[in-house]
Order: structure tokens, then sequence, then C-alpha cells
């Protein structure tokens, strides 16, 4: 039995405005980085340095390059998710909250942007 | 503000509860593993510089410092990836009861101690990681 209004079941927004949304994508980006973040730490530990030209060699391969995008946004992502719910428990007040929020969340764009840029900047050609 | 109490009570909460524990344990490990972001980027940014520019930030990377962080890191991911599995099994509606969810709470801390342990060990024996 379902112990929602009529009416909130048309608007499937609930108490949060949002409906399930944060919940469901912080559900997929979990399932996301799973897989990513294991290979991430499984091939650190593989390679036979962490020299320049290791890492530039190994980040030069189409499939590294792939996978570390995936990874930046899916951690972005979750993460973003994660410290904006701390945010909303623990920081009171609704000007301070915002602020927060919205500096929490330029933070995180700027953490994948710069990812993101840093992967492909390699994976395309670094400067000797 | 509002003057009604606001979730989290945490003045309400028995605090010597394993359930309590492995909640915070899990939103600490995912506030450092947020950190841990952090240092990834800085890092891929570093090697996007150039040989120079890594060179310099692995100034910063070889300090003994920094060898703290990265074993909280392996802490931090660990636990956080193993307790990340009991939360999807919640979400399943599976293990809820008490006795269940005791046990999985033991459950996450062993196994997330084995996966630290094996991580720690195959560090260290690349220990000619440092660059």
């Amino acid at each position: 039995m379902s112990l929602r209004s009529p009416l909130g079941r048309v608007l499937g927004f609930g108490s949060a405005h949002d409906g399930v949304r944060h919940w469901w994508l912080q559900r997929l980006t979990s399932i996301a980085l799973v897989p990513l973040s294991v290979w991430f730490v499984v091939s650190l530990l593989a390679l036979p340095s962490l020299g320049y030209a290791t890492l530039v060699a190994w980040m030069s391969q189409s499939w590294t390059a792939l996978l570390l995008i995936l990874l930046v946004l899916s951690a972005a992502w979750h993460s973003q998710l994660g410290v904006r719910v701390v945010v909303e428990d623990y920081v009171h007040g609704p000007g301070a909250r915002t602020l927060t929020l919205v500096l929490v969340g330029f933070a995180h764009v700027l953490l994948a942007a710069a990812g993101v840029f840093a992967v492909l900047k390699v994976a395309f050609g670094a400067p000797p | 503000m509002p003057t009604r109490p606001l979730s989290p009570h945490l003045s309400v909460y028995r605090m010597s509860r394993y359930t309590l524990a492995t909640s915070i344990a899990n939103r600490f490990t995912g506030l450092a593993l947020s950190l841990g972001l952090l240092l990834l980027v800085y890092w891929l940014m570093a090697l996007a510089g150039g040989a120079r520019s890594y060179a310099r930030a692995t100034h910063l990377l070889a300090l003994p410092i920094a060898k703290l962080v990265y074993a909280a890191l392996i802490v931090a991911f660990c636990y956080h990836l193993v307790a990340g599995f009991r939360h999807l099994v919640w979400d399943t509606g599976h293990g809820l009861e008490r006795a269940q969810s005791q046990r999985s709470a033991w459950l996450v801390v062993a196994a997330s101690l084995v996966l630290m342990l094996v991580i720690a060990c195959r560090a260290w024996l690349t220990g000619a990681h440092a660059p």
C-alpha cells in the first residue's frame, strides 16, 4: 500500500521538492564508481613506476584516458551529492547554507572540468 | 532559522552504537575521498603541465606527510567502497533487521580491513613507486 496522496503521486516530488532524484543519482554514480575506482587503484599499483614518462605513456592509451575521464566525472558528481547532504545537515541558516552549496557546486564543476581537461591534454600530447 | 528540532539530532543519539559508528565513518571517509579527488585533479593537472611541472608537484607529493595522506586515502577508499555495498543492499530492502545490520557492520569492517591490507602490501612491495 502506498502512503502517498494522489496529488503527491502526481507531483512526485515529496517534501524535498526534488523527488528521489538526489538519492537515485547517488546510487547510479556509486555503481559507476565501483568498477572505475577499482580499475584506477589496480592500474596505479600495476604501473612499473609513477614517473612522468610512464604515466604519460599510460594516459596516452585511449582506454586509459576514457576511463580516467569517466572516473573524474562520476567521482565529482558523487562527491558533490555527498557533500551537499553534509552541508544540508550541518550548515544552518538559509543564507549560509545556500552560499555554501553554491561554492560546493562551483568547486566540483571546477574539479570535474580541470580533471577532464588535464586527461585530454596528456592523452593528446602534453608538452615534452 | 526554525526553533523546532532539526535532524540530525546529534544530542539524542546513543553515541556508542555500531549503527552510528558505521554511518559516521561512511560520511567521514566520503569527505576524505572528496579531498582525495582534489589531490587526484592536482596530480592530473601537474601531469598536463609537462615534465617540469610534474617534477615540481612530485616534490610536494613525495613529502613524508603525503605518505600519511595516501595511507588515509587507502583506508577511506576501502571503507567507503565496502560500506557502499552495504547501502546498496539496504536499498533493495534486505538486511535491515537489527541482527542482520549488526552482522553486516562487522562484515564491512572486516572486509575493508582485508582490502586495506591487500592494497597496503601491494603498495609496499612495489615501494619503488616513488617517482
